[in-house]
Order: C-alpha cells, then structure tokens, then sequence
C-alpha cells in the first residue's frame, strides 16, 4: 500500500524534562475515502499523535510519514496543500469576515509576491458551499453561533485543497443537531471529495457510527484497533475508561451507554 | 477612493512641509530658494521615510506580539537608542554623525538583548517575552540614561533631554540618501512577510498548518521591524505614538490583510510625521519643539479613544 496519506509506524515519544514516555510504540495510518478517529481518556496520547502527524514533534523512534516523507521534513507550504487541519482552538486576534477567513486557506497556493488568482475564489466557494455556509460569507466570525464557526473553520481547511483532513475534538461545545450535522458533513467529504480523515473525539458512540476504523488509546499505548466492532466491545470500554457500560448496535455500529455506578464500590 | 485620499493627503503633508517654516519664502522663490532645498526637503522627505518606516514597524510588531496596542518603542529600542546618544553626548563625541551612531549602536544593543530574552524558553521565539523584555531593557538603559543626564552640565542636559524627544532639525540630504538606501531592505522582508503575518493572527499553531514557517516568521519580522525602528531613532530620536496610531487607524480602513495594510501604514505614518514637524517648526518660531511632543500630544489622545473603542468592542 503506497497510497496511504498518513502512515505512523511504532511510534514512540517523550516531552522533553517528562520521566514517562507520551506515546509508546504506536501505529496508525489513513488512506484516501478512509474516516479514522482516535478514541481515548483525556491524557491518553492524542493530542501528541497528532502533533507528531502534523510534523510539529519528531518521534523519538518509529517514523511519521505523509505520503513517501517524513512528516517533520515537509516544508510548512507544501504540507499544507496535502493536509488541511481544524485545530482544537484558536483565537483571532482581529476581527475577521468568514470569507476572508476561508481565504487564509488558499495561502498554501499563493505566491510570495502574487496576487489570489480566479481559481483561488473559486476554490472559497466550493468550500463555502460545500460546508454549507455560502449564506453566511460576508457575516462577522463573532456573530455566528459555535456550529456555524465549527463548519467555516472546515471550510478553510477545505479551501486548501487537502487530501487530508485532521480535526482535533470538533464537536466540542456543540449541541446535538450541530454536532450531527458536523459528523455528516465530514463524512459526506469522505465519501465524495475522497479525502481522507482523522479525527480526535472524545466521543466514543459518534466515532463509531461515522469512522470506518478507530484508534484506542491509553497511557500512549494502543489498547485496539481496527473496525468500531473490533474496538469498542464492553470489556474494552469498561477498562480504558473505568466505568460500567453497556452495549447496543444502531446501524451495525456498537453504542455506548454508560451505567449508574452501584454505590458500595465508591467514586 | 482611499487610496487616492491617503495619496493626496501624503502628497499635501509634502507639499506643506516645503512651503511652510519660520522663515518666510515667497511662493514664487520656492524653487530658487536655499532654504527650500537645503533645509526643507529633505527635512520634508526625511520625515516622510521615518514616519513611514516606523508605521510599518509598528503594523508589524502588533501582529507579531498579537497586541494591536504595541509601539516599536516598547520593545526597548528607545531606551538603549536613548543611552547611546546620552553617551555620546556626555563623552563630547563631535561629528555629524557621532550622535547618530552612537543611537543606532545602543539601540542594536538593546535588540541584541531583547533577542536574546526572547529566545530564553528554548529554540523558539516567545513574543510575550519579547514585550516583557523589552520594557525591562528600556527600564534599565532609561535609568543608566538619567543617571549619565544627572551628572552632566546644564547646556549638555539640555540637548540630551530634546534628543530624547525626537526632532529631525539634523536632516540633510545625505541623512535622506542613507535612510532611502537603509529603509527598502526592512521594508521588503517585511512586505514579504504580510501573508505569514495574517495568518499569525489566528495563533501560531493554526499559522503553521495553514503554511507558515512560524519560527522563521518570528525572527525576521522582529529583526526587520527593529532594525527598521533604530534607523529611524538614530536619525530623529525616540518619535513617540506613530507608530502605534498609524497602524490602528490604518486597520480601521483597510482592514488587517498586512498587503495592504503595510503601504497604508508606511503612507500614513509619512504624512502624520511630515505633518507633525511642519507643525513642531510653525507653532513656536523662531524655536522648535521636538516632533515626539507633537505626536505626543496629537497622539495620546488618538491612543485613548482607540483603547476605548478596542475595549468596548
């Protein structure tokens, strides 16, 4: 397989001053139409994967590829054009339009000294329209609501043209509808632009009814992976995250649902 | 539109410049007269670069430490600018040129320094620290500066303190011909930059996913905007608020893509110090007042109001 985007062979990685290594021999790699989604407790590992992914950390043994070069050595611009990602957070420090906003994305594609060309419009609105947000193009960043941010931050990531998307824990504070709605969108960008994803969630049973294969972290160590079937049984569950679960399939997926704790075991 | 205001209202700041001054020229003399070409075009023109070169620095710098209210003097360039001036004064260097020098080494100095505490945490470029340094080492050259400036004689005292306020009376055309030579090289690695620069806006993780060299950004930004900036004190002093109001009502009207933003900011910072230093050799001639105390006094309370609208918005 020499098509994959993404390949992370045995990797392992420790912060520098840290006396415990952050990830400990782990391996993942996402192909084009594939949805990945890295699962795990907070600390687990996650966010570390995907800086060492994107190039920002360099693994102490193992290798990080995108495409046929290691991840660290792609020059910021030319990693760019293959990879969009939509970042935990960030702030703006000025007030922006989410049309301007989008257009950031097409920096990647610019010139040093030129100007953005008629295919780089075009490319802003396929995203606009692609995440649907056309409507909102010349509204303010800070008068949309956190699911229309959430989708024109997408939109960005999209106006670079990637083959691959990385969103790291995308549906956080957004409520049902939106945080559906976000999950289709992206997986309706896998199935017809052929992109590949990766994707960090918190949330197990949304994972499981979008990605085609997960990642189970624990402690920087891979606890499963493969197909939401394989992963996520109710003894995994119940181990990585301490807590009794029961499970159901919706879809051919595995669901979650948390039990009440007895309470002579204690908190 | 704007951009044709902001033209003809650099081209009026040039022209005023020329014609106006204590002495009085005949309009039809103008051309024919010594005072007009030895005195006040270059003066004019040497204005116009130096506020210029601090509006770009200043455009640049509020990107780089992500705060649209820092001046190119708060990253202590004046402090150590300030002292080897004083230094030079104290020491009676004589020469044209010995108090420029003596400015533009001091402060080189304190970005040295400054540089250097920025780099403290490790390989990367930490902007906060840069702010925090920077005030800290114009602290201690500001104090190093009083204490030569306490125990120097009147008369020196005297020119010690108005160079510290700023004033372009030095201008003469080789003064012009060696910032127009100096100013393009900072001003073009800074042009080059605007695009990274916009994206530094979104914080340094998101700027380098959407393509920026980030570390590399840092570094020649905060070197050009500074070198920019010890040109500009070594030749007219420490000219307060230009570099701070100029930018500010530039995002106002041109929004923060730093493509435009930039030659707005060099534009407007011309005008505004052209401008203030027609007014600074006008209001009380035969005497001067140093151009820091009118961008001072025009500036503060620009300053103000922009603090309240940032803070209410």
């Amino acid at each position: 397989m020499t098509t994959e985007l993404l390949r992370l062979h045995d990797v392992r990685y420790r912060y520098p001053g840290a006396t415990e290594d952050a990830l400990r021999g782990v391996s993942l790699s996402v192909a084009p139409r594939q949805f990945h989604a890295v699962l795990g407790p907070n600390g687990s590992g996650k966010t570390t994967l995907v800086r060492i992914a994107l190039g920002g950390l360099t693994p102490l043994t193992g290798r990080a590829d995108v495409i046929d070069r290691p991840a660290s050595d792609w020059p910021r611009q030319d990693l760019a054009r293959l990879v969009g990602v939509v970042p935990q957070r960030e702030d703006n420090l000025f007030p922006q339009r989410v049309r301007e906003t989008v257009l950031l994305g097409r920096y990647p594609h610019l010139s040093l000294w030129g100007r953005e060309r008629a295919e780089d419009h075009d490319a802003v609105d396929h995203a606009l329209a692609a995440c649907d947000v056309a409507h909102l193009a010349d509204r303010w960043l800070w008068t949309l609501s956190g699911g229309e941010y959430q989708r024109v931050r997408v939109a960005r990531a999209l106006a670079q043209e990637p083959k691959l998307l990385v969103l790291d824990e995308p549906g956080m504070s957004l409520d049902l509808k939106h945080e559906m709605g976000l999950f289709e969108l992206v997986l309706g960008l896998v199935q017809a632009q052929g992109l590949g994803v990766l994707m960090i969630t918190h949330d197990l049973n949304l994972a499981a009814r979008f990605a085609d294969s997960l990642l189970l972290l624990e402690g920087g160590r891979t606890v499963a992976s493969g197909a939401p079937t394989e992963v996520l049984t109710q003894q995994t569950v119940e181990t990585v995250f301490s807590w009794p679960v029961a499970m159901q399939t919706i879809d051919g997926r595995p669901q979650m649902i948390p039990l009440r704790q007895p309470k002579e075991s204690g908190a | 539109m704007r951009w044709t205001l902001l033209a003809a209202l650099s081209v009026l700041a040039l022209v005023l410049s020329v014609v106006l001054g204590p002495a009085a020229v005949p309009l039809g003399e103008l051309l024919h007269s010594d005072i007009v070409w030895n005195l006040r075009a270059p003066r004019a023109l040497l204005a116009f670069l130096v506020g210029g070169s601090l509006g770009v620095a200043g455009a640049s710098l509020q990107a780089l430490v992500r705060n649209p209210l820092a001046d190119p003097f708060l990253l202590g360039l004046s402090g150590g600018a300030g002292l080897g001036a004083v230094v030079a004064i104290a020491l009676h260097l004589s020469g044209p040129w010995s108090l420029p020098i003596a400015a533009f080494i001091g402060a080189l100095a304190a970005l040295g320094l400054v540089y250097r505490l920025g780099l403290i945490g490790g390989a990367s470029l930490d902007p906060r620290i840069l702010l925090l340094g920077g005030v800290a080492i114009g602290a201690f050259a500001a104090a190093i500066t009083t204490a030569i400036v306490s125990l120097a004689d009147a008369a020196e005292l005297r020119n010690a303190f108005l160079w510290l306020w700023g004033g372009l009376s030095g201008a003469s055309w080789d003064s012009v011909l060696l910032v127009a030579l100096y100013a393009p090289i900072p001003l073009a690695v800074l042009l080059a930059a605007s695009r990274p620069l916009d994206l530094l806006a979104l914080g340094e993780e998101s700027a380098s996913y959407l393509g920026a060299d980030v570390e590399r950004v840092k570094r020649r930004v905060y070197l050009a905007a500074s070198l920019l900036t010890a040109a500009a004190v070594a030749v007219s002093g420490v000219i307060g608020f230009v570099g701070l109001v100029v930018p500010h009502i530039a995002r106002l009207t041109w929004g923060h893509r730093h493509r435009s933003l930039l030659p707005a900011a060099f534009l407007g910072g011309g005008a505004l110090l052209a401008f203030a230093d027609t007014l600074a050799r006008t209001v009380v001639a035969p005497r001067e007042l140093p151009v820091g105390v009118v961008t001072a006094l025009i500036g503060v309370p620009v300053f103000a109001m922009l603090l309240r609208r940032w803070t209410i918005a």
